[in-house]
């Protein structure tokens, strides 16, 4: 079998793979305009029909999805299935308060698993491996894609979860992890704490990791190979279109194959709508053609990035995305979670702190520390150090609770932050990624 | 007047924000009696009493400052060993606590100065007068 979970898929010849998407395609539509009041309105509204989708060149008349209709069919709006055919729910942030609910048949949740278990294999994986899963389980979908991928595939998952970096060098060292799933700056932190614990990485059974839920560069890929002594592979995925796996790096870490049997990816122009050609760079986005719960018609991800359908040197013929190198829009990734400026702008709104402020995101120790600036009110100030501590405390608490990342907070003079033509610089990303 | 108004300004810490601050009052001609600031690792807050608080937090605030008038408590005492215990174990008797306090001493008379923020201030002035503890007026402040 090689290094392929399914070959007939994974290597199919253009041919084939168009004649399966056409299929899936127009049984999508079908199923979103029958079950998804908002989509037949949408499909309505547009003059189209399902029948009028019968191949991958008919994708481009179907109008787009975004994060927006989420919000706008909070929470279970967008879903095609009644709920007793529902097995799991995730969610992620959304724009403002409310978070994007996703869900999943068990079919889903089966050929979820299938996307993860196709990049186990692609990148050496085997069964007798032990994978320690080092990203956060819960509603986020990072830790419960890659475990039930890692049983899929056969392979044995240690479902380490996040924190206690001391604990997870124990189980790396003592358990035997073969393949390390995390977030790429999770692992240059276990990486230098491996090195300042005096453990020479050569000693671990450690050989792969499988990492993403973040930005990261070829340069951190470098600086993680070195620090593990491992192969570094990007994993990319999106809660919308089904979770971490969507696309996956092989073993020629030359752009991260597609799962085009399940999501058929388009690059397009994000100001006109447009779709653009192979290799030019573009906002990526996904159809799911085979998702059941909440099948998506050309999700607008606002990563950019750019797709070629060359063959790859691992033999599969599966469409590539280069690393997602960019947004369309002002989404920042801290720690893995997605934080949009809007979600702050709420909490503050709501405190009644007016919506002058601004995010200040740096990497301190390969960790991403977010701290948020906000001009002092006459309605919040007193003149003592506690009264000051005790608001900060209460802003911090807040966004906790929308973002689920702590934020420090840093209480500012008014009118201290940088305004242009009115409106202040919301976002200082001071990370070189 | 018993109570003493006080003024609070949030400042930033950042190089020459006080220079910019204590500016401010002087070109209004307004004279600070008495300054202090207690900070922490991002932010301060400065207190000062001055001759025209009102006036003082007016050309704060149109200098895009946050500024406010906080009633305090002065007391006056005799500059020897072991007065301040005195005062302070006054408070405690009567369960207040003190948000925050500081003391001078008086360049003309052997006296020194206390000025107090506490949340009770009526009881707190009651407690110190039922002992016999003298209150400093505002309109002395500024002959001292």
């Amino acid at each position: 079998m090689g290094n392929y979970f399914e070959p007939a898929i994974e290597c199919a010849d253009r041919e084939t793979m168009r004649t399966l998407q056409a299929e899936r395609l127009h049984d999508m539509v079908r199923r979103c305009y029958e079950n998804v009041p908002f989509y037949r309105s949408l499909l309505d509204q547009n003059g189209i029909r399902p029948d009028d989708i019968r191949s991958v060149d008919d994708l481009h008349k179907l109008p787009f999805t975004t994060k927006k209709d989420f919000r706008d069919n909070y929470p279970y709006g967008l879903f095609a299935v009644p709920r007793e055919e529902l097995a799991r729910v995730h969610a992620s942030s959304g724009t403002t308060g409310k978070q994007t609910v996703v869900g999943y048949t068990s079919k889903d949740l089966d050929d979820w698993a299938t996307d993860v278990a196709r990049m186990i294999a692609a990148i050496g994986g085997k069964k007798s491996d032990f994978i320690h899963v080092s990203y956060g389980y819960g509603l986020f979908t990072g830790g419960l894609g890659l475990h039930y991928g890692g049983e899929k595939f056969g392979a044995t998952v240690i479902p380490a979860a996040t924190g206690n970096t001391e604990r997870q060098i124990d189980i790396l060292r003592d358990f035997g992890s073969n393949i390390l799933a995390c977030t790429p700056s999770y692992a240059m932190y276990i990486g230098e704490s491996i090195r300042k614990m005096g453990i020479d990485p050569k000693t671990l059974p450690l050989r792969a990791g499988i990492f993403g839920g973040e930005p990261w560069t070829d340069g951190m890929r470098e600086k993680i190979e070195e620090l593990l002594d491992i192969k570094a592979y990007d994993i990319y995925g999106l809660s919308e279109i089904m979770g971490p796996g969507v696309s996956f790096e092989c073993e020629a870490k030359n752009g991260l194959h597609v799962n085009e049997d399940h999501y058929i990816p388009e690059i397009i122009d994000p100001e006109t709508g447009e779709v653009l050609p192979d290799g030019e760079q573009g906002e990526l986005v996904f159809t799911c053609i085979s998702k059941q719960a909440l099948p998506l018609i050309r999700y607008r991800t606002r990563d950019v990035a750019a797709i070629t359908h060359e063959k790859c040197s691992c033999g599969r013929t599966l469409v590539r995305m280069s690393k997602p190198c960019g947004r369309t829009d002002d989404m920042l990734i801290i720690r893995g979670v997605n934080v949009f400026p809007s979600q702050i702008e709420s909490v503050l709104l709501d405190l009644k702190l007016g919506s002058s402020y601004q995010l200040v995101v740096d990497r301190v120790n390969n960790l991403d520390r977010l701290e948020v600036q906000v001009e002092m009110t006459d309605d919040m100030f007193s003149d003592a150090v506690k009264g000051l501590e005790a608001a900060e405390a209460k802003i911090a608490a807040a966004l906790h609770h929308i973002l689920g990342l702590s934020a420090k907070v840093r209480l500012m003079e008014p009118n201290s932050i940088a305004r242009t033509e009115g409106k202040s610089k919301r976002v200082i990303d001071n990370r070189k990624l | 007047m018993m109570i003493i108004k006080q003024i609070s300004v949030f400042v930033e810490n950042k190089a020459g924000r006080l220079a910019d601050i204590t500016a401010v009052l002087g070109r209004a001609g307004i004279d600070i009696r008495f300054l202090s600031i207690a900070d922490t690792s991002d932010f301060g807050i400065l207190r000062m009493l001055v001759n025209r608080p009102e006036e003082a937090v007016q050309v704060l605030k149109e200098a895009g400052l946050t500024a406010k008038i906080t009633d305090v408590i002065g007391v006056r005492m005799s500059d020897v060993p072991g007065t301040f215990a005195g005062v302070a174990k006054i408070m405690a008797d009567v369960n207040i606590s003190i948000d925050y306090m500081y003391a001078f001493i008086s360049r003309k008379t052997n006296e020194a100065f206390l000025i107090m923020r506490i949340e009770e201030i009526e009881t707190g002035m009651e407690a110190l007068k039922a002992h016999g503890v003298a209150l400093l007026p505002s309109e002395e402040l500024y002959d001292l």
